[in-house]
């Protein structure tokens, strides 16, 4: 909220500087974002004696006037009547700018000299006279700005007010807190009102039918308006606070709210049918235009302020076109009343018309400070308008707003959560600064009943929070706190996160975080098929954007996303891994299932900033990188199967993923067609592994194995096979025979092509034989490998390469 | 015969040191030492010694020949070294050349300032705790005493998945499924990504918090201050300020914004801080009795704080990054910065 120092000081008194009052707020509770400051509309005008005044030789309405600032005399032609030699005026002089856009030049007016212009108070937006020249109070100093004279100009804080402090959405409301965090005293607004002899009852009726959503409504009657424009005072507060000004009865409307709080609405009476007024709430597609000119359908139980047929406001958000004041406006029904505070914020939500009004109201005003707005509207628009307030006024109050009073509190609780030693004196001190009623009714035991406006104080801790803003949170001692150590169960997942953060970042993997939303269109793409999983989309009603409109159930499309993106910065060689969620819809009405996912991505080359080493990557690299990690993660034997797994990954280039016999992920080459869809053109691996069942997997525990000190034997063996065998299922045959000197098998070499016959391949193999407990001899070796190698041909139907 | 064992004896050492070769010492070594050298002729004629002088000589003679061979065996090693290391030498390689590796990869900045606070608060024993991203109304709102309808929704614009399932606006819901769950004490603390529906320079429709929460007998504000202050001095250094500001949320009262001096300007006000001299860092405060309700806590016999922290604006101020959309769009050039 604007707050206008100037506007604040007509109800408090403020000696600080505008930084140090900013400051005072800010740890009171009230941030202040920002301090602005506002100029007068002009510049260069200053104050002056009028040393002669003699008629214009050739003009009869202009005269000739000398003019001094005390340093030197200007001739200055000017059509005014109502300046004398003697008289202090404001001389806006050669270069000033006046309102309008106007600046001020040296000129020849029907053949005489004139440097600078007298000005009026309506010329300057000072003031509404428009009579003559301004005159300024006798010994005032020569040559002074204007605006140092007449103290123009203003300083705007900025302050935000959280959604509990309704009661600061006004002057008075932030003049109120200054008054607490001072100690100065507040001065309320006169709101006496001079009535007529018509009584308002014997003209029209206020008929509450739906009191629920209004449990309070008044009403006054303002006759024999004139529509005019404001004064100056009320316009130039009104604009430091960012509203335009409209007429002198609209105007005080507005300028009540923003003193006091309180909305208020004001209709013409000629248009209200029947005379009268009827509160009740809408019917479904029951149509209104509000007075913006735009038409609106409203939906059922929207609170209607209506006439004697029609409606002509939807009640606190805004007005009717219909029934709104208009320059030839006599007579003013004046509302100031309580609305239900949900109630407003629902409809304003619906009809997105955050107004004004409808932000305070929803906050809560006070239901007893109705009556006092009403009255000061009343008074200030007869005061503008010329108009006369009828007798009385009407107050209907079907349902009295409950409001909190004698609210217990403890002193011994209020240091104890605050952690100080407040004395009881100064914690009564500080609740009467702020408007609450204090009753002792032992030491140390208060009955707290606050002011109506803080519809926020219901409860103890309410009370113990306005003690702890106003005491100074930088007076509360720093403390530890004394806790009973607990130790919550520990999620393993996210040590193996860690433990996956330091293998992948190990070898080359940079973390990347991608958004947990995608596009709708990411399973297309991917070209998932119509029964997989992955299409149980979560979707989000308002997104931002149509590319984040669904919750991933994959995160291979944002990972080849990002490889897009640095592609088109000339970044091809990626090597990126990212851990997070992905979403499965599990049906209206409840939560989808979460899961979490490591995937990774490898393209391009290994190597592109090394001078003399550069690869191309490929299905090898990618599974040896998860090679590595389930060898960290202790996981045991992970098998890869080929089975085509995914849509989006090259058949021949892909694999499952199996640890012991549970599927936990897969990986591959991305399909050349995805890579057509989605435009990329470099080559690229992806994994993605479900860690919620990596993690069931890794049981972290490492059993030592006695190193044996007696030498290795190895044996190298060349299998020709079917070119479709793969080499687990070979090495597998050779474990499970379980031969106790065999320490390690693996592959060593393969061959296809001459001297081999066609679909078939050479598998080599190297055995590796290594004894506990002694030096394996020669025959030793040989009876064990020929055993296997025999058992190995037997079950495959090998033969071995000579 | 002495002063001639001598005066051979100074010769050898003295055609030793001139050696500038392995061949001229074995040269020295056959000359002297040899079969047929000086000193074994010395030795050979030893008869033509007084009896009473030989043992003195023949004693003389070996301690020759010991120091002789021993400083030989000396002048050997030296120049095998010596050739050993110009050889070495001719291998020279130019090591300024790059080495070679597989580059290792960066962890992502957002999770290394989550590791960094979660190590902080674990030392102060709090355990990490997770929830759903995807959360009910009820928990993301409701339990944490902000009722439909309430103007406090407004402080966080919400991405809706049905009328009562939203994306969770912030990591507060686990503090509320924990306790469900837990007597106190409680000292937990709930990383993760939220999502609001905002995006400029400084705001991203996803976004990471950490909130913690310490529930038992007796805590007051105080140490809610204690705490904090203990964790900001950790994460931003020892010297800096701070100030505990009141504030607002719907789960705690009283609640306090926190923030720390600018660390850009020192308080000086700049761009950073929006000239205000501090920067807002977290936003805390004693668990609202209505929240205990909620959970089944009893506010006479329970106090507690809690505070909540984004971790990309910690992120920007560690790093001075300052558009936050840059930690989402995972340039390779970005992450390799860290």
């Amino acid at each position: 909220m604007l707050v206008s120092l100037k506007w604040l000081k007509d109800y408090v008194d403020v000696e600080m500087t505008p930084a140090e009052l900013a400051d005072a707020l800010t740890m009171a509770g009230l941030e202040v974002d920002e301090i602005k400051q506002i100029k007068p509309a002009f510049t260069g005008v200053v104050s002056a004696e009028i040393l002669s005044v003699k008629p214009h030789p050739s003009a009869d309405k202009l005269c000739l006037c000398a003019v001094t600032d005390s340093i030197q005399t200007y001739p200055i032609v000017c059509g005014a009547k109502n300046i004398k030699a003697g008289d202090i005026v404001p001389l806006a002089k050669v270069g000033a700018t006046i309102p309008g856009g106007y600046t001020i030049k040296s000129t020849v007016l029907r053949g005489e000299k004139s440097d600078g212009m007298l000005c009026s108070e309506e010329e300057l937006e000072v003031g509404d006279d428009n009579t003559g020249i301004m005159q300024l109070p006798p010994g005032t100093a020569l040559g002074k700005p204007l605006e140092e004279i007449l103290d123009l100009g203003d300083t705007v804080l900025d302050v935000s007010i959280t959604p509990n402090r309704a009661d600061c959405l006004s002057m008075i409301g932030i003049a109120r807190e200054v008054a607490a965090i001072t100690g100065k005293k507040i001065k309320m607004p006169a709101g006496e009102v001079c009535e007529s002899a018509e009584d308002i009852n014997s003209i029209t009726s206020v008929k509450i039918i739906d009191s629920d959503l209004c449990p309070r409504y008044t009403a006054r009657m303002i006759k024999d308006v004139a529509i005019g424009p404001s004064p100056v005072w009320m316009k130039t507060r009104l604009e430091a606070v960012g509203l335009r000004s409209i007429n002198n009865v609209v105007d005080v409307t507005n300028f009540v709210m923003l003193e006091m709080g309180q909305p208020l609405h004001s209709f013409d009476f000629r248009f209200l049918e029947e005379g009268r007024i009827v509160v009740r709430k809408s019917i479904q597609d029951e149509e209104f235009v509000s007075l913006d000119g735009k038409s609106r359908k409203l939906e059922a139980d929207t609170l209607l302020i209506c006439d004697g047929v029609k409606p002509v406001a939807i009640g606190g958000i805004m007005g009717g076109l219909n029934s709104e004041v208009k320059d030839d406006t006599r007579i003013v029904f004046l509302e100031s009343a309580y609305f239900n505070p949900s109630s407003i914020r629902r409809s304003a939500r619906r009809l997105a018309m955050p107004t004004d009004a409808a932000f305070r109201f929803e906050r809560g005003i006070d239901p007893e400070g109705v009556l006092a707005a009403l009255n000061r509207a009343a008074r200030l628009i007869a005061d503008l308008s010329g108009g006369k307030v009828c007798k009385n006024y009407i107050d209907e109050y079907p349902a009295k707003v409950p409001a909190a009073a004698n609210i217990p509190l403890a002193l011994s609780r209020v240091n104890a959560v605050i952690g100080t030693a407040i004395e009881g004196s100064e914690v009564i001190r500080i609740l009467q600064s702020i408007g609450m009623e204090v009753k002792e009714n032992e030491p140390g035991k208060y009955s707290v009943t606050p002011p109506t406006y803080r519809v926020d104080i219901t409860r103890e801790i309410d009370l113990i929070e306005e003690v702890a803003r106003l005491y100074g949170y930088d007076r509360v001692p720093v403390t530890l706190p004394d806790v009973a150590v607990t130790e919550m169960a520990a999620i393993p997942r996210l040590d193996l996160e860690e433990r996956i953060r330091t293998v992948l970042t190990g070898n080359g993997y940079n973390e990347v975080i991608n958004y947990s939303f995608i596009s709708p269109q990411s399973v297309d793409y991917l070209g998932l098929t119509e029964n997989d999983e992955r299409r149980r989309l979560v979707h989000i009603k308002n997104p931002l954007v149509e590319d984040q409109a669904v919750m991933r159930t994959t995160m291979i499309f944002a990972l080849l996303d990002s490889l897009k993106k640095n592609a088109n910065n000339g970044c091809f060689n990626l090597k990126l891994f990212e851990m997070g969620r992905i979403f499965l819809n599990c049906g209206a009405g409840k939560l989808p299932e979460e899961r979490n996912v490591l995937a990774g991505l490898l393209s391009g080359t290994i190597g592109e900033d090394l001078w003399n080493y550069r690869l191309n990557v490929d299905f090898y690299d990618i599974k040896g990188c998860l090679d590595n990690l389930f060898s960290d993660l202790k996981t045991g034997y992970c098998r890869y199967v080929a089975e085509n797994p995914e849509p989006f990954l090259h058949p021949g280039k892909s694999a499952n993923i199996y640890l012991k016999d549970s599927k936990v992920g897969y990986l591959g080459e991305v399909h050349p067609d995805v890579k057509d869809r989605m435009d990329l053109k470099v080559n690229s691996y992806v994994f993605e592994i479900n860690l919620d069942m990596l993690v069931s997997h890794t049981t972290g525990e490492v059993t030592y194995k006695e190193i044996s000190k007696y030498p290795a034997v190895t044996r190298d063996v060349a299998f020709v096979v079917d070119s479709s065998v793969q080499a687990d299922y070979m090495l597998d045959i050779v474990l499970r025979q379980k031969e106790d000197l065999l320490e390690n098998v693996g592959i060593f070499d393969i061959y296809a092509g001459k001297g081999l016959p066609d679909g078939t391949k050479s598998l080599g193999l190297r055995f590796s034989y290594r004894s506990p407990d002694k030096t394996l001899t020669d025959l030793e070796v040989n009876n064990v490998h020929e055993r296997i190698v025999h058992k190995t041909l037997d079950l495959t139907g090998a033969r071995v390469r000579s | 015969m002495i002063a001639k064992l001598q005066q051979l004896e100074k010769d050898a050492l003295a055609e030793l040191a001139a050696a500038i070769n392995e061949e001229q010492i074995l040269a020295v070594r056959t000359k002297y030492l040899g079969r047929k050298g000086l000193l074994t002729g010395l030795l050979r004629n030893i008869s033509q010694v007084p009896d009473e002088d030989k043992p003195v000589f023949g004693k003389r003679c070996n301690e020759v020949k010991d120091v002789l061979n021993s400083k030989i065996e000396d002048v050997l090693k030296l120049q095998s070294s010596r050739k050993k290391e110009d050889i070495l030498l001719k291998e020279k390689i130019d090591v300024t050349l790059p080495g070679r590796f597989v580059p290792c990869g960066r962890i992502h900045p957002v999770i290394q300032v989550r590791r960094e606070i979660c190590a902080i608060f674990a030392s102060f024993g709090f355990s990490v705790v997770e929830g759903p991203e995807i959360e009910l109304d009820y928990y993301n709102f409701e339990a944490l005493n902000i009722p439909k309808d309430h103007p406090a929704r407004d402080m966080q614009d919400t991405f809706y998945i049905e009328e009562n399932i939203v994306l969770r606006t912030h990591t507060s819901p686990v503090q509320v499924r924990v306790m469900e769950k837990v007597q106190p004490p409680v000292r937990i603390l709930s990383p993760g990504r939220v999502y609001r529906p905002d995006s400029d320079v400084s705001h991203t429709p996803m976004f990471h918090q950490i909130e913690g929460l310490l529930v038992d007998k007796g805590i007051s504000f105080g140490d809610l201050k204690g705490i904090l202050t203990a964790f900001l001095k950790k994460v931003f250094g020892e010297k800096t300020v701070l100030r505990f500001r009141p504030s607002f949320f719907p789960f705690t009262e009283p609640s306090a914004e926190v923030d720390i001096r600018c660390v850009m300007c020192g308080g000086q006000g700049c761009r950073v801080c929006g000239q205000s001299g501090w920067l807002e860092i977290l936003g805390s405060g004693m668990v609202d009795p209505a929240v205990f309700k909620n959970v089944g806590y009893d506010p006479e016999i329970y106090t507690g704080f809690a505070f909540g922290l984004g971790l990309e604006r910690i992120a920007m101020l560690k790093y001075g990054i300052s558009d936050i959309r840059l930690f989402f769009e995972n340039d390779i050039r970005f992450l390799r910065q860290f």
